[in-house]
């Protein structure tokens, strides 16, 4: 995870990292005694308890099968047996759960890019010297954030809803028809605006940060040479908040294979959301509806793994193409 | 912030009005869905579905409070105080336990500390949906599901707040002046709670902060675990009654004044507490 490091120095330098040059002063293993043990040793055993256990536990789950005999009445007529690798069979070869990634994929390959595109131009926007009631715009813009996503879903639901919008209404007034917000293909991107709504802002923020921690001289420099605001956005504010993207962009892709809350959320008032929709869904469904969780754990587990090549894949991506520019 | 704005002269071009003009028109997007909320707080349950979504309309702001709150032997006010316990107890116990590790992992130097800090780090990357299954399976054996605890403690462990932790550790605290602490006879444990903690605050905030909103945000967890709900937060109460409309039509009117009750001290919180979130923020991105 170095992907400061591609940066050029003068940069880093003028953020305030430090240079890795205190290390060496560092006191030898020993002379603390316990105090590190007694530092993370509440930490670990929680973290050991609440994160590697339970990792451990689905997989050792997932390749259970459960066998039913007969009716699966009797107390006796189900048994739990290694059944190898085949709930992962089951997984790859299940057209339900392929349909709900290449739906999050869709959803994320679209959304992602949006978000961000939006969330870095409303950011050089709010840093660029000509525009006013900043502290306003940084306020309207933050404040979905602090709306939790369950609570951001039913408020957006019941802005989709015919009989309660005010956004339909006013669709229907400006002589479009009847819009349909949660129909089999449109609510995809219903939850696609909801969590563009939510995030957007948080992600400006980020962006926002790193533009300001710029220094001035740098613009003055670049003014100096004739660069126009369009040019000091482009080859000065981009490339030094280019660090500061690739940390939404893993948000963004890891929140996106696990969208759950808002689909979930809009099953209540539309047919439109089966209950394979995304994989999440899928897995919650398995374990809790279809009392299946060998299944769910071995969804989860393909979904953890997944979701972890992909982000890591992405910062991979990103830093061979820094490198070699 | 404004001492690192940029110095130009504030123009009134036309370049800033057009812009100043497109902030305005996204403003609308992000604000409006709040207004409503607002707006249809206010409203009874008739004029809910017959007057203009966004503005007011007879006032019922009284009755639908009252109805809330005395809805199902007033179980929103539960849902309150528990919410205020998952996030509130959990985002500060979080926060003591993962500056504890980040500040040892900055600033001893002992076996494994790479490793241990790798492990960690890769927890960040594993989604919490994708741990909250196994997590009920393993509590359902120790008959720990459906209480306080099964959403709390795993609640209380933030591994991204170790590592701002260690970063801002590892950045901020000179070495010297634990050195100092330890002349002084000072013990290891003393000189975190005096020195460590004290240069580490704004830090402190910002993991507070992130892991506030993380337990808050975290619905698929007390879905998971919970089925009383007395033991609800108050966003899987506002989904249960989201969910029950149908059968309950006065309802929706409760969703919609709890929704807005609820989330009222988080956004004044937040925006008020929006440069912790910048620094934080921005020391996260720069050494990721």
């Amino acid at each position: 995870m170095a992907v400061g490091h591609k940066q050029p120095r003068a940069a880093r330098a003028a953020r305030g990292t430090p240079e890795p040059a205190a290390r060496s002063r560092r006191r030898r293993h020993g002379r603390a005694g316990w105090a590190p043990v007694a530092f993370i040793g509440p930490f670990g055993v929680l973290f050991a308890a609440f994160f590697l256990l339970p990792i451990g536990y689905a997989i050792y789950e997932s390749l259970l099968k459960v066998h039913v005999s007969g009716l699966g009445l009797g107390p006796n007529s189900t048994a739990t047996a290694f059944a190898g690798l085949s709930n992962y069979a089951q997984v790859f070869s299940d057209s339900a759960f392929w349909s709900g990634v290449g739906r999050v994929l869709l959803f994320g390959v679209v959304q992602i890019p949006v978000m961000l595109v939006f969330a870095t131009v409303l950011a050089l926007l709010l840093d660029s010297a000509t525009v006013r009631f900043r502290r306003f715009f940084r306020l309207a813009f933050f404040l979905p954030y602090g709306i939790p996503g369950v609570i951001a879903a039913i408020l957006w639901s019941f802005l989709y809803l015919p009989s309660l919008s005010p956004v339909v209404a006013a669709l229907h007034g400006a002589g479009l028809g009847t819009v349909n917000f949660l129909g089999v293909h449109a609510v995809l991107w219903s939850i696609a605006n909801i969590v563009t709504w939510e995030y957007t802002g948080y992600n400006m923020l980020i962006i926002y940060a790193g533009l300001q921690a710029i220094p001035a001289d740098l613009y003055d420099a670049g003014r100096l040479d004739g660069a126009s605001e369009w040019k000091l956005a482009t080859r000065i504010k981009l490339p030094l908040v280019a660090s500061s993207l690739v940390l939404t962009a893993i948000f963004s892709i890891i929140g996106t294979l696990q969208l759950f809350s808002e689909p979930q959320v809009l099953r209540a008032i539309t047919g439109s959301i089966s209950s394979s929709f995304t994989p999440n869904l899928f897995s919650y469904t398995q374990a809790f509806v279809a009392n299946n969780p060998d299944y769910a754990a071995a969804i989860a587990v393909v979904l953890a793994i997944g979701t972890f090549i992909l982000s890591f894949g992405f910062l991979k991506l990103v830093q061979r193409r820094w490198a070699g520019t | 912030m404004a001492a690192t704005a940029p110095a130009a002269p504030v123009r009134a071009s036309r370049g800033g009005i057009l812009a100043t003009a497109l902030l305005f028109v996204c403003a609308a997007y992000f604000l409006l869905p709040a207004w409503w909320l607002v707006v249809s707080s206010t409203k009874g349950p008739s004029a809910l579905y017959s007057s203009e979504g966004f503005w007011f309309s007879q006032l019922h702001l009284v009755s639908n409070l009252t109805g809330l709150f005395r809805y199902d032997d007033g179980i929103y006010w539960r849902w309150l105080v528990n919410t205020l316990l998952y996030a509130g107890l959990g985002a500060l116990c979080a926060t003591l336990l993962a500056s504890a590790a980040g500040y040892a992992l900055a600033k001893y130097e002992f076996r494994g500390r790479q490793l241990i800090f790798s492990v960690i780090l890769g927890g960040v990357l594993v989604p919490g949906t994708a741990l909250a299954l196994p997590l009920y399976l393993l509590l359902s054996k120790v008959s720990l599901t459906n209480t306080y605890w099964s959403v709390f403690l795993p609640s209380i462990v933030s591994p991204f707040g170790v590592y701002l932790a260690r970063v801002y550790a590892a950045a901020s605290i000179p070495d010297d002046l634990i050195e100092a602490g330890r002349i002084d006879g000072a013990s290891e444990g003393r000189i975190f709670w005096t020195v460590a903690v004290r240069i580490m605050s704004p830090a402190l905030v910002t993991m507070f902060l992130f892991q506030f909103v993380a337990i808050w945000n975290n619905f698929f967890l007390p879905l998971v675990m919970l089925s009383n709900t007395r033991l609800y937060p108050v966003t899987l109460g506002l989904y249960t009654w989201n969910n029950e409309y149908g059968q309950a039509p006065q309802l929706v009117s409760y969703v919609i004044i709890g929704s807005l009750i609820s989330v009222i001290p988080l956004v004044i919180a937040f925006l008020s507490l929006q440069r912790f979130w910048r620094s934080g923020l921005a020391a996260g991105s720069i050494t990721l």
